[in-house]
Formats: structure tokens, C-alpha cells, sequence
């Protein structure tokens, strides 16, 4: 039904696909499958003409072969997908979402909601048409996705990650709604972090690692394990340097800590003077949710936090930065840098209040943003010049140089390397070797799991909001880890 | 009633205030109700009305236009300039609409093709369309308007209720057409999610454009109705009508961020903040009082919304 042949997507500076094949027949649920990173997502953009794929490829939908494959192209094809965040009208009703631009000039609100009643009982999900989409659960959402895009008569259903969201109970009914699908003929690709789902309803598995194709295998030939080998493959031939750093006493200490609204629940961890923690897991998982807690950004619902010993409350940034914490978050655009202001200023953010008292000292300032940016090396013309102007990783080195200002004792670095060049990050490996080596404790936060291997002392795998174990850097492989994170490892 | 309580909560609040304020002048000034009175204060109100119709339009589709009471007072000048050129009154309105269809699209193409933010296009366009007025006419009023120019050459007796009645008939065609035709709930999805309207098959770039179009036009047919009232045109007028305007707007209940509101809800708030002051008026208050009421009418509307806004967000969590 759909055959995606001799894939390559090349990014300036990245090779995100090279040589993937995909070919989906009508009636099976085909499984793709990869670690993060591992280029599933760039592979269905492709797929749905978001993407365009470097030459040589081909694209075959049914009958048709897709020269320059876009967005509307395909979908007119019969091709859609649901993403992970539905796109949906929340201020319109769910009727609206479901009908918008398919039927005539002049509409006919009750045949409209005849007809939503009507494409949503097909896939055996009853929801009042008519209220707005904003007020609907997720798993709610999800239905309306699938609903939508059935009702365009999709021949080729994409779902990336549809239970991610989900509770227990509303993905079971999701997977066995996909299978009835599939006993009608639609051709489905799913993409899951969840092994056990695609391992239940899954007729054959395609595997990406690292932006290549490893192959695509029957259900009968595989197994958890299997498939965890499949995706994990060999260790990367990468060096990092090995701290070396002399492990001291516990500096931060969380027992039994989480947070209801975003889903992190007991949470018992420790961080050491001179230690990396790792903290691993998929995406989703709770990592960064527990550094916003740790950080005050989402304050603790339950458990305690122990600074150095001590029981502490944590209810605002603000105690977190008296208590040394200090957090560079995930998303440098958003969270990270202003880019709009200077270096200087971006580094003198969170400790302006020590740099004089009601009247800035702009000689400290100045002193302590060259200190740092030279310590760092960051490269600009000088430290007056917007933040924005700044390549990824010289950006992230501003953020970093702003968190060390405020001199602190346990840093927690969300991703730090994440979209930045090979330079920039062996330096910034470098710079958390030399940090630990002063004492400080690190928090690191990565989806790659060779740097979590490289330079961690220990890994602490999240799995749905939960600690699902601790691997000391001896017992850590790429398989340990995997296992911990995917659904039904051990805990 | 009850049912209208809970699936229209802002209507059925803005009636009852409505009737509230309307039954204020019972204690003794029964002027208030005399037919002519009521008529004027009707008339008085068309303008803003149709005008808050279209921008009702413009801020569902998730823009603002705070150039209006330029483009309103350039309405108005065109169409006098027109009409002492010898044009005849129809060929005078339909030039003024197509005039108001222009600056619109003008307004649209800043945000769109432009990509500035519909807050700042529309005051650079609100002030230099201003000033442009300024050079046009030297600040003069327009004077020795043609005796067919007031009231279209109307009776002035009958000229009122037939202004009122088209323009009713517009705004009443308009709602039904926002509610129920494709191209009026486009304006919806586009103001809700560009991203979504986009896998939907609709165009954003171009719904936009048209939101302004359709506030150019409105907004040129409310200064036609207003200017055609009086035999001269001041060069000064529609300073502040945008504010009227929006305010009329964001009581009705349009979200100012898009997505929701209903022609309904406009009239409703064009009833309730263009009633104040002339009830204030019978009931001998000082008039000081008018604006600070409809600032707190204002204020109460947009903490309904984030109140009500909130809930939501809860409940889809």
C-alpha cells in the first residue's frame, strides 16, 4: 500500500535518514521502531510529504508513484497520521473538528452532528458532539484524530506514539480499535516506545538506529529482547573524558518525591559531591518534570528533599538558587537564552542581585561575564553582542556560564548537548568533567544514551513518571538501560 | 431560560444587564421609552454596530484592526467628496465600500505577506490614513453637501427606520452566514490554530486577509450610514470609534484570542455599552460616569473569560 525506498534526509551539519526502506501492506499493523533520536520521526514526515527526502528516493502510495510528496498530496492519497499532540480546533466544538472543510458551502449543523455521531461510533467512541474540543480528555483527542482521519477515508494510517499519553485502560481500547481497523483493511504505522503494545498487536517490525535502516522482521522472529538488541546495536565509538573526580558526600537527596499533575510519583534518588547522576528514560518519562521540581518551576506534591542533610522546602526558583540548585533547562530558545540581550547580560541574569544593591555594579558585571565566557569559551566578538546572534552551542554555553555564576553546588543540565555541533559538545563534556572535579554535583539529563554511558557515575532510568532503577556506570550498557525504560522491564 | 443559561452563559448575562439598565428609567422619566427616543438612540448605535460585526470577524480569525476610526472617517470624506463631485449616491456608496474593501485589504497583506504583528500594521495604518485625511481636506469640514447626500435623499422622517431596517437585515445575514456556511467557520478555525486549519486544507494567509476585507467594507458601511445623517463631515471624527468598537466586541464574548464569538454576543454588547449613556442621560447622572461604567462592564467581561477560560484548560487536562 505504501513503499517508501532508498530514504535519505540530510540536515546542514546531520544525516537524520540514510538508505531506509518501509513498505506497509493494506491490513497489517507494521511497527516502527527506534531509540530516541534514531530518526522515526523524520521518517514519517518524509511519509507524509512534511519532509522532502534527498534525492533518489521513491515514494509509492497504492498505484501511484508521489513525485514531490506534500502535506495535501498524500492526504488527498489516502494517507494520514496522528500525532502524538493532536492537532485539533479546542475552541471549536467536537462535531466542528470533525467536519471542518468536508462538507458543502452552507452547512447543516444537525446533519453535521449526524454525521460526527456516525463516524464516531465507527471506531465505538461516544462523546457529545457537541462540546468543545478543549474540554475533551487526551485519549479523547486521540480518538478524534483517528476518527478524523478515517472519515477522509484514509487507506494509510500513521499513529506516532498514541498512547504516549494515554492511561492503561484507554490504550488498550485504542489497540483494539487499531485491530479492527486492520481487519478492515487499513494499513497502519505505528511507532511506540511501548514493546509490549507493538509485541500484542504487531505483524511485522521495522528497526532504525542512528538514521539507518537495520531491517524489518516478521512477528514470529522476534522477541523483547530481540528487538531491544535490534535498536540498542553496538556502543558508539565515542570517547569521553572520565571525570576522575573524587566522589564526596550527598549534596541533594530526594525520598519518595513527586509531582500529581505532571505524573512523576515517588521518586527516591541521591546526587554526590564530585558525582554525574544520569538520569535516562524515554521521552515522556519524567525527567525533565522531576527537574522542575528539584528546581521549584512545579513544587513537590509528596516526598521529601534533603540539601546537604537537611529537609528542605523547595516551593520557588527562588529557594532553589539559595539552596545552590541551579537548572539549565532543555529548550535553549524558550528557556534558555534571551536572545534579544548581550552575552554579558544573559550571564548577569541570576545573580544581578549580588552584583551591587539597588544600583548595578557594571565593573562586576563585565568582570565576572569575561571571566566566565572565557572559562567556557564561548566564541563572539565580544560579550556585548546578542545572545540570538550565537550558534546552538555557544548558546548553550551562555546559559551555562549564567548557572555558574550563581556559583552553585548541585546543577542540573537538561539535554545540554542536544542539537549542538561536535566541538561544542566534547567542550561542554569537557567543562562538566572540570566541574565535578571542583566538587560540584551533576544532575545530566540526555536522550543519548552514549553520553549518559560516557560520562555518568551512575543512571538512574525514569519510566512513566517512576524510578524504574539505578545502574551503577559498571552494570550500564545500552541494553540495561533500554530494558529499565521500556514498558514490562524489571523495576 | 435555563437552558439559554447554560449553553450561552455571556448572552443570557448580557440580556439580563440589558434589561437591568433598560428598566432604570421606570422611576419616573418615561421619555426614555417614547418611540422617537428609542430610534435615535438605535441610529446612534448603527454605526458602531455594523462595524463591531466585521471586527467580530476579525478578531475570531485571531487579528485586530485598530485602524477602523480612520478608515471610518475616510469613509466618510470619500463618500463627500464624491457625492460634491456629482457622483450619484449609488455610485458614492458602492465607491466607498470598494474604498473600505481596499484599506482592509491593505491591512491584511501588512500582516500576512508582511508578517507584521495586526496590532502594529494597523496603527501605522490607522495613522497615516489619519494624517493622509488631514492633507486631503486641510482639517476643513465638507460643506454644501448635495441635497441628495443626508439621508440618501430619504425623507428624514422615514430615512431612520429604513436605515435601521437594511442594516438590521445585513447584520442578521451576516450572523446566520458566520454560524453556518463553510467559509464563515474558516474564519473560526483559522483564528483557533493555524497549524491545524493548515492539515485541514484551508489557507490562514488568505482567511486573514479576507477577516480584514470583510472589517473594511463593514466599517465603510457604518461611515456611510453615519455621515449621510448630518449635511456637513468633520475631518475629526472616528477618534476612538476603534475602542467603542472593540470593547462592544470583547463584551459580547468574542475571545480576544481568537476562535470564539458570535454576532449575537456583538449586539448584545453594542446594546449594553451604547445604552449607558443615554439612560445615565434620563436619569439626570452625571455623564463622567458613563465611561467608567463601561470600563467596568469591560473589565468584568474579560475576567469572565479568563475565569471561564481557565475551567477549560482544566478540564482538558
Amino acid at each position: 500500500m505504501l513503499s517508501l525506498r532508498h530514504i535519505a534526509k540530510t540536515y546542514p551539519g546531520a544525516r537524520a535518514l540514510r538508505g531506509v526502506e518501509l513498505e506497509l501492506r493494506a491490513g497489517e499493523i507494521h511497527a516502527l521502531l527506534g531509540e530516541n533520536g534514531a530518526g522515526k520521526s523524520t521518517l514519517i514526515k518524509v511519509a507524509s510529504g512534511v519532509v522532502q527526502p534527498d534525492p533518489g528516493a521513491e515514494i509509492r502510495l497504492g498505484d501511484t508513484v508521489v513525485e514531490n510528496a506534500t502535506p495535501r498530496r498524500m492526504q488527498e492519497l489516502g494517507l494520514a497520521v496522528v500525532y502524538q499532540n493532536p492537532t485539533l480546533f479546542s475552541e471549536l466544538s467536537v462535531a466542528e473538528n470533525l467536519l471542518l472543510g468536508e462538507d458543502g458551502p452552507v452547512i447543516s449543523w444537525r446533519r453535521r452532528a449526524a454525521r460526527a455521531r456516525e463516524m464516531l461510533t465507527r471506531i465505538g467512541a461516544e462523546l457529545d458532539v457537541e462540546r468543545p474540543v478543549g474540554t475533551l480528555r487526551m485519549a479523547e483527542k486521540q480518538l478524534l484524530e483517528i476518527a478524523r482521519a478515517l472519515g477522509r477515508r484514509a487507506r494509510v494510517l500513521i499513529l506516532d506514539e498514541p498512547t504516549a499519553a494515554l492511561a492503561q485502560q484507554d490504550a488498550d481500547r485504542l489497540l483494539d480499535l487499531v485491530e479492527k481497523l486492520r481487519a478492515e483493511g487499513v494499513a497502519i504505522l505505528y511507532i511506540t516506545h511501548r514493546l509490549e503494545e507493538v509485541l500484542r498487536i504487531a505483524d511485522r517490525f521495522t528497526v532504525l538506529r542512528d538514521g539507518a535502516w537495520i531491517g524489518v522482521y516478521p512477528r514470529a522472529e522476534v522477541d523483547r529482547a530481540r528487538l531491544i538488541r535490534l535498536m540498542a546495536g553496538r556502543e558508539l565509538a565515542e570517547m569521553f573524558p572520565k571525570a576522575g573526580a573524587r566522589i564526596g558526600e550527598v549534596a541533594l537527596e530526594t525520598r519518595g518525591v513527586g509531582h500529581a499533575p505532571s505524573g512523576v510519583s515517588d521518586i527516591s534518588l541521591s546526587v554526590r559531591r564530585g558525582e554525574i547522576l544520569g538520569l535516562a528514560g524515554l521521552v515522556g518519562a519524567g525527567r525533565t518534570e522531576l527537574a522542575r521540581v528539584l528546581f521549584g518551576l512545579a513544587p513537590a506534591t509528596e516526598g521529601e528533599i534533603r540539601v546537604d542533610g537537611r529537609l528542605v522546602g523547595i516551593r520557588e526558583v527562588g529557594d532553589a538558587l539559595g539552596l545552590g540548585i541551579a537548572y539549565v533547562p532543555e529548550d535553549r530558545k524558550e528557556h534558555g537564552v534571551v536572545e534579544a540581550l548581550p552575552i554579558v547580560e544573559n550571564i548577569s541574569l541570576a545573580v544581578l542581585r549580588r552584583l551591587g544593591g539597588a544600583w548595578l555594579d557594571e565593573g562586576a558585571e563585565e568582570k565576572l561575564a569575561s571571566e566566565l565566557s572565557a572559562r567556557l569559551g564561548v566564541k563572539a566578538a565580544s560579550i556585548h553582542v546578542a545572545a540570538g546572534t550565537l550558534s546552538g552551542g555557544n548558546q548553550q554555553k551562555v546559559a551555562l556560564a549564567r548557572w555558574l555564576a550563581t556559583k552553585p553546588r548541585v546543577l542540573i543540565l537538561d539535554e545540554p548537548t542536544q542539537g549542538i555541533d561536535v566541538g561544542a559538545k566534547a567542550e561542554i563534556h569537557r567543562l562538566m568533567g572540570e566541574l565535578v572535579r571542583d566538587g560540584l554535583a551533576i544532575i545530566l539529563i540526555s536522550s543519548e544514551l552514549p553520553e549518559l554511558l560516557g560520562l555518568a557515575d551512575r543512571i538512574a532510568v525514569l519510566r512513566r513518571g517512576r524510578l524504574a532503577g539505578v545502574l551503577p556506570a559498571g552494570e550500564a550498557t545500552r541494553e540495561a538501560v533500554l530494558h529499565l525504560a521500556m514498558e514490562g522491564g524489571g523495576a | 431560560m435555563r437552558a439559554l443559561l447554560k449553553t450561552h452563559p455571556r448572552e443570557a448575562a448580557l440580556l439580563a444587564a440589558i434589561a437591568v439598565l433598560f428598566l432604570l428609567p421606570l422611576g419616573g422619566v418615561a421619555g426614555f421609552y417614547s418611540a422617537g427616543n428609542l430610534r435615535n438612540l438605535a441610529i446612534d448605535n448603527l454605526p458602531v454596530l455594523l462595524a463591531a460585526a466585521g471586527m467580530t470577524v476579525v478578531i475570531v480569525a485571531g487579528q485586530i484592526d485598530i485602524s477602523i476610526g480612520s478608515q471610518f472617517v475616510a469613509g466618510g470624506i470619500a463618500a463627500g467628496l464624491l457625492a460634491k463631485a456629482g457622483w450619484p449616491m449609488p455610485a458614492v456608496a458602492a465607491a466607498t465600500l470598494a474604498l473600505g474593501a481596499l484599506l482592509g485589504a491593505l491591512n491584511g497583506v501588512l500582516v500576512t505577506v508582511a508578517r507584521i504583528p495586526a496590532i502594529i500594521a494597523t496603527l501605522a495604518t490607522m495613522v497615516l490614513l489619519r494624517n493622509g485625511v488631514l492633507r486631503a481636506t486641510g482639517g476643513d469640514w465638507i460643506q454644501d453637501l448635495p441635497a441628495g447626500f443626508q439621508w440618501f435623499g430619504l425623507a428624514p422622517v422615514s430615512a431612520p427606520v429604513i436605515y435601521l431596517g437594511v442594516a438590521g437585515a445585513v447584520f442578521a445575514v451576516a450572523a446566520w452566514a458566520l454560524r453556518h456556511t463553510a467559509a464563515g467557520r474558516a474564519f473560526y478555525a483559522v483564528g483557533c490554530d493555524h497549524e491545524a486549519s493548515r492539515r485541514v486544507g484551508l489557507n490562514p494567509a488568505r482567511r486573514v486577509v479576507a477577516a480584514f476585507v470583510v472589517l473594511g467594507v463593514a466599517t465603510a458601511a457604518a461611515a456611510l450610514l453615519n455621515y449621510t445623517r448630518y449635511p456637513t463631515i468633520e475631518t475629526n471624527g472616528g477618534l476612538g470609534f476603534e475602542l467603542k468598537v472593540i470593547a462592544a466586541v470583547v463584551v459580547g464574548g468574542t475571545a480576544i484570542t481568537g476562535g470564539r464569538g458570535s454576532l449575537l454576543g456583538t449586539l448584545l454588547g453594542v446594546v449594553l455599552l451604547g445604552s449607558i449613556g443615554t439612560v445615565f442621560t434620563f436619569l439626570h447622572v452625571n455623564p463622567a460616569w458613563e465611561k467608567a461604567i463601561q470600563g467596568a462592564i469591560l473589565l468584568a467581561a474579560v475576567v469572565a473569560d479568563t475565569a471561564f477560560g481557565r475551567r477549560r484548560e482544566g478540564g482538558a487536562a
